[in-house]
């Protein structure tokens, strides 16, 4: 029951933080640019407008996709905060990706298809990270479900920094931060990189922007799950960490996705590999 | 006040510019204007953007993509014509390669001289601006889309972006 609960408080509620969160990225970015930026609310009032638009759309399947986009992030997070599978939550995750990528295919227009070429280059940047944080939870805990991930005393980062170090890197990907911003960007609004999202437009494009407030609350609900044993050390990791990426998204050039493939495969590799052999070798064999 | 005056997306696009006015366009974003401000935020996809700024005047080689442009944005949309040229054509009105201002080509809703436009009148243009997008919304009820219209221009947006990949 209280899985059910939780579940629709993420429906509720994760919009909502994801929209302040994004606000407060938006004003501390202006602040480091030394400007004053917009309102911290200015996301609601963007994704309001788009609502207000004319529906116009290259493709209805666009339509179809960018829902589809929303429902799965939706699943993904509701599953995750009910405390489901970790190992279902990622592949849903997936799952959902893969709809953005395909509704910007759907459109027949050159800018579009870079930005799901770029947009699938991505998944396949992070996703064997994604996959090892789920092993790496399950060798410190014993357990793939979230409900049992957050009710250990273990504390899970110091078991696995390895992973945790190199799910942070990918986190800059997932959270579509430069140096990482190959598909789309929120900053470099006139360059080909608008990539996935250059058909989009009016309701459709709202959409795809509330699906990113819904992943936002996932992607920090992954980050919990490492400092789950206690929950203010977990909330002030959070806070530290997305103000390092809010850093790192300001003092990067973009990188090519040949780099961005190869570094966080490298990653993956040297911290995911190398935390998962140590803790093998240290129990003696016994997972 | 809706949401649409506190969100405005612009396009901005250098039609026969001398750059002058591209530059005054391109400060206003700087820390020193900062039209962020305001929910500004200058995208280069005019499916995203609800105000059209042009600099410079209509040519021959340009008129049909300020059409595209135009005719690619969602309703409701205004256009700024920023600087002279793009009012009236300026000096080189009388030019053998120059049409004249960007109202010989497309509706412009704001006109904002200078030449070049100082930043700030290019805030104020872009601000009464968003008074007509604001009325235009208003006056939107459910135009039926131009089907016709829309799957041409994104034709012709397909061919002349494909030469250039």
């Amino acid at each position: 029951m209280i899985d059910l609960i939780l579940a629709i408080v993420f429906v509720l509620v994760a919009p909502v933080i994801g929209a302040l969160v994004a606000g407060v990225d938006r004003k501390v970015t202006a602040h480091m640019q030394g400007r004053v930026g917009p309102s911290i609310l200015q996301p609601f009032w963007d994704v309001g407008k788009l609502f207000e638009k004319e529906k116009a759309v290259v493709n209805e399947t666009q339509i179809f996709y960018a829902v589809c986009y929303l429902v799965f992030m939706v699943f993904t997070g509701a599953l995750f905060f009910a405390g489901g599978d970790l190992l279902l939550v990622i592949f849903a995750l997936t799952l959902s990706q893969v709809f953005l990528a395909l509704g910007a295919f759907a459109a027949y227009s050159p800018y579009s298809y870079v930005g799901a070429e770029r947009e699938l280059l991505q998944i396949m940047a992070y996703e064997p990270m994604v996959i090892l944080t789920a092993v790496g939870m399950f060798v410190a805990t014993q357990s793939f479900n979230v409900s049992d991930i957050i009710a250990t005393k273990v504390p899970v980062v110091l078991v696995i920094p390895g992973i945790f170090l190199g799910f942070v890197y990918i986190l800059t990907i997932k959270l579509r931060k430069s140096p990482f911003d190959i598909s789309t960007s929120h900053h470099a609004h006139q360059e080909i990189v608008k990539g996935v999202t250059t058909e989009f437009s009016g309701p459709t494009l709202a959409l795809i922007e509330v699906t990113h407030w819904y992943e936002t609350v996932l992607l920090l609900g992954i980050l919990f799950l490492f400092f789950g044993w206690n929950p203010l050390l977990a909330v002030i990791a959070i806070i530290v960490l997305y103000l390092l990426e809010i850093l790192i998204d300001n003092t990067n050039a973009r990188v090519r996705w040949q780099f961005a493939v190869k570094s966080a495969w490298l990653v993956a590799l040297i911290v995911g590999i190398i935390n998962l052999a140590a803790l093998y070798f240290l129990s003696g064999g016994v997972p | 006040m809706t949401y649409l005056a506190k969100s405005p997306w612009l396009i901005h696009y250098d039609a026969s510019s001398c750059n002058g006015c591209d530059i005054e366009v391109l400060a206003c974003l700087t820390p020193m204007y900062d039209v962020e401000r305001f929910g500004i935020i200058n995208t280069g996809n005019p499916k995203h953007a609800d105000v059209f700024v042009v600099t410079g005047g209509v040519n021959e080689l340009n008129r049909a993509v300020i059409k595209n442009i135009y005719d690619q944005m969602v309703e409701p949309k205004v256009v700024v014509a920023v600087g002279i040229c793009a009012c009236s054509g300026g000096v080189f009105r009388e030019c053998y390669n120059i049409s004249g201002g960007i109202d010989k080509l497309i509706p412009v809703d704001v006109y904002v001289p200078g030449c070049a436009a100082r930043p700030e009148s290019i805030i104020d243009g872009i601000v009464t601006a968003l008074g007509i997008l604001e009325e235009k919304r208003k006056n939107m009820t459910n135009v039926p889309q131009k089907s016709a219209d829309n799957s041409a221009s994104h034709n012709q947006n397909n061919q002349s972006a494909g030469g250039t990949q």
